[in-house]
């Protein structure tokens, strides 16, 4: 993405608004939007459905980049076989990404646009505009600050910080250029304003909850000596292997490959729906062999592999703090902030 | 709605190929020879492996079972344990199926050149070690001593029997067999026993040879011992590893053993890799 140079600039809300419709009437806009009880990313048709002033949606805005189900390819089988690419990719803006799930996008870049390229995600990512918005009232399950991913990675086309009447707008990218010159009225901001963004900022690290103990970077260091840990077990007798951590967490890729048959039986669809390494079968082969077959065994992975194997291949951490999985557990035993900081004590 | 072209290029749409000939080769398993259908070559290793389709039930990973040193076509040994490799059982002489591929790293072949090989196969391993055995076998010059150890529980799930007699009168090539159990009314004049009491018949020379394992995940840690005991150093123990995979292209996360990815990393790893992976327990 190319970077450009511009001014930080300042809209109203009310030209804001202005804005927010005039882009849904000739593009695809995702927003958040309040869904008693929380928040959603959901197609937006007006400016008034949007909120940007929230603590957390349900699930993270990468479920657009990786799509359940998502269709791989289509195929017919008679009269003669016919294999075929599928998926459908909408040029789209998202709107009100925070800062961590930003962090977790930067991860799925490196996962799916690496030395392999997962073709259906980048077409995706290309075709989607992305304008973020700072979370000054972080949630109380989130540890974004601890985690380093409190303000946004540089791959945001527009990015937005409330500062009460006003929106303070940075353009980070030729297409979020685009976006603002033409549809948005702005002028550009004071020095007070960019001050007052940092600020806000700061302030808003003050507000968060949970904290990591140890630095993001001693994660990795920390769990090469605890393998052999009781919290494993201790944590992984209680858990259900329900999946919900994995289902709301922002770097969670994995996915399952299945096909299905139209009722006619000539035309069918192999598709990807995600799946959880903390799901009993997940390595599970069938011979009837489970590399993988205690819910400790499969809890150690998955904090391994936010904590260190993300890291090492990718160069990314798996974890971004945002708390999702902290509270979509059923037992109270997911929190990655939680484990952690226990391991440290551990190691102490 | 927009369709983008790149998509037509997915790595997720397989080639095709069509099913040349299904030769039983046991009650539990068939050989499958396939070409592709553009008149392409597979282009494999010894020791990799594809991603084979059965168009609307689904896909499979299945080691390749031929060496690229044969004509065109290849093979995969295929078991009956689920719903692809069922479908794969019925096709026909003719019939379609998709591959992608192939996958993995296979057989470390500059590390192997004028090295003694020693194949230990468990059961259905030896169609992955097949791949490498033919390789070593077409190009028998490039390789020292060949020792094959088979192992299997019943006389009656014995793979290639007629191959194992081939490359048994090759030079320099020892055959040596063991079954689990043998029934009264079986003939068998090979040894009973599993596979590791078949390692006091071997006279290799540690230095010189290189050690191609292949079998259950039960018998590595016994078959690694023995080879240790032979004196064979552990980055010369080389094992083929199967785990669950959907994509084949470290996407999916299925196949992972702590931070390495078999279908990328593997299948084959050696001892030494192993051994640091506190996943395996081997």
């Amino acid at each position: 993405m190319e970077k450009i140079d511009t001014a930080i600039l300042v809209a109203s809300k009310t030209e804001f608004r202005t804005f927010v419709d005039n882009i849904i009437q000739e593009n695809e806009v995702h927003g958040v939007s309040r869904k008693a009880p929380g928040f959603t990313f959901d197609r937006l048709f007006a400016a008034e459905e949007l909120c940007l002033d929230y603590d957390i949606t349900v699930l993270p805005p990468s479920k657009y980049l990786l799509p359940a189900p998502e269709s791989l390819l289509k195929f017919s089988l008679a009269p003669e076989l016919r294999v075929y690419g599928g998926a459908e990719v909408r040029p789209s803006v998202i709107l009100g990404i925070h800062p961590y799930d930003l962090h977790a996008l930067k991860l799925l870049d490196a996962v799916f646009i690496g030395d392999l390229v997962d073709v259906n995600y980048r077409a995706r990512r290309s075709a989607t505009a992305i304008i973020g918005v700072d979370c000054l009232n972080p949630w109380p399950y989130s540890f974004a600050a601890s985690m380093g991913t409190a303000l946004p990675p540089a791959i945001f086309d527009v990015w937005l910080t409330d500062l009460g009447d006003e929106y303070l707008i940075e353009v980070g990218s030729g297409r979020g250029d685009g976006l603002v010159k033409r549809y948005l009225k702005t002028r550009s901001a004071s020095e007070i304003q960019i001050k007052e963004r940092a600020k806000l900022r700061e302030d808003s690290l003050s507000r968060y909850q949970l904290s990591l103990d140890v630095s993001p970077r001693e994660i990795a260091e920390l769990l090469d000596k605890s393998w052999n840990s009781p919290l494993w077990e201790e944590l992984g007798q209680k858990c259900f292997s329900c999946g919900s951590c994995t289902m709301v967490c922002p770097t969670c890729v994995c996915f399952d490959v299945r096909d299905k048959m139209e009722l006619n039986q000539k035309k069918g669809e192999r598709y990807r729906l995600w799946d959880s390494c903390m799901f009993e079968g997940f390595a599970k082969v069938a011979s009837g062999e489970n590399f993988r077959p205690t819910g400790s065994d499969r809890l150690r992975h998955r904090l391994y592999r936010k904590g260190k194997y993300m890291l090492e291949r990718w160069g990314e951490l798996g974890c971004v703090g945002c708390g999702r999985c902290v509270h979509a557990c059923l037992v109270d035993i997911a929190s990655p902030v939680y484990v952690y900081n226990c391991l440290a004590k551990e190691a102490k | 709605m927009v369709v983008d072209a790149e998509l037509a290029s997915s790595i997720y749409l397989p080639m095709l190929a069509e099913l040349v000939q299904a030769e039983r080769l046991s009650q539990r398993e068939k050989l499958l020879r396939l070409r592709l259908r553009d008149g392409g070559h597979l282009n494999h290793r010894p020791g990799q492996f594809v991603e084979v389709s059965v168009f609307g039930i689904g896909e499979a990973p299945i080691s390749v079972a031929s060496s690229p040193s044969r004509d065109g076509a290849f093979e995969l040994g295929v078991r009956v344990v689920g719903n692809v490799t069922r479908a794969l059982h019925q096709l026909q002489p003719g019939d379609t199926v998709g591959i992608r591929g192939p996958f993995g790293n296979g057989f470390p072949l500059s590390e192997l050149l004028r090295r003694d090989l020693l194949f230990v196969a468990g059961g259905i391993g030896l169609c992955p070690l097949r791949s490498m055995i033919q390789y070593a076998v077409d190009k028998r010059e490039q390789f020292g001593r060949i020792f094959l150890l088979y192992g299997c529980r019943e006389p009656t799930e014995q793979l290639f029997s007629g191959e194992l007699d081939e490359w048994r009168q090759r030079p320099d090539t020892r055959v040596l067999e063991s079954v689990d159990r043998c029934p009264l009314d079986v003939a068998w004049e090979g040894r009973v026993g599993v596979i590791t009491t078949l390692f006091p018949q071997l006279n290799i020379d540690p230095n010189r040879t290189t050690a191609l394992v292949v079998g259950p995940p039960v018998m590595y840690r016994y078959v690694i011992a023995e080879c240790l005991k032979k004196g064979i150093d552990k980055n010369n123990i080389f094992l083929s590893l199967e785990r669950r995979m959907k994509c084949g292209m470290g996407f999916c996360g299925h196949c992972q053993i702590n931070n390495a990815y078999v279908c990328l990393d593997g299948p084959v790893f050696s001892y030494a890799q192993l051994s640091k992976l506190e996943e395996t327990e081997v």
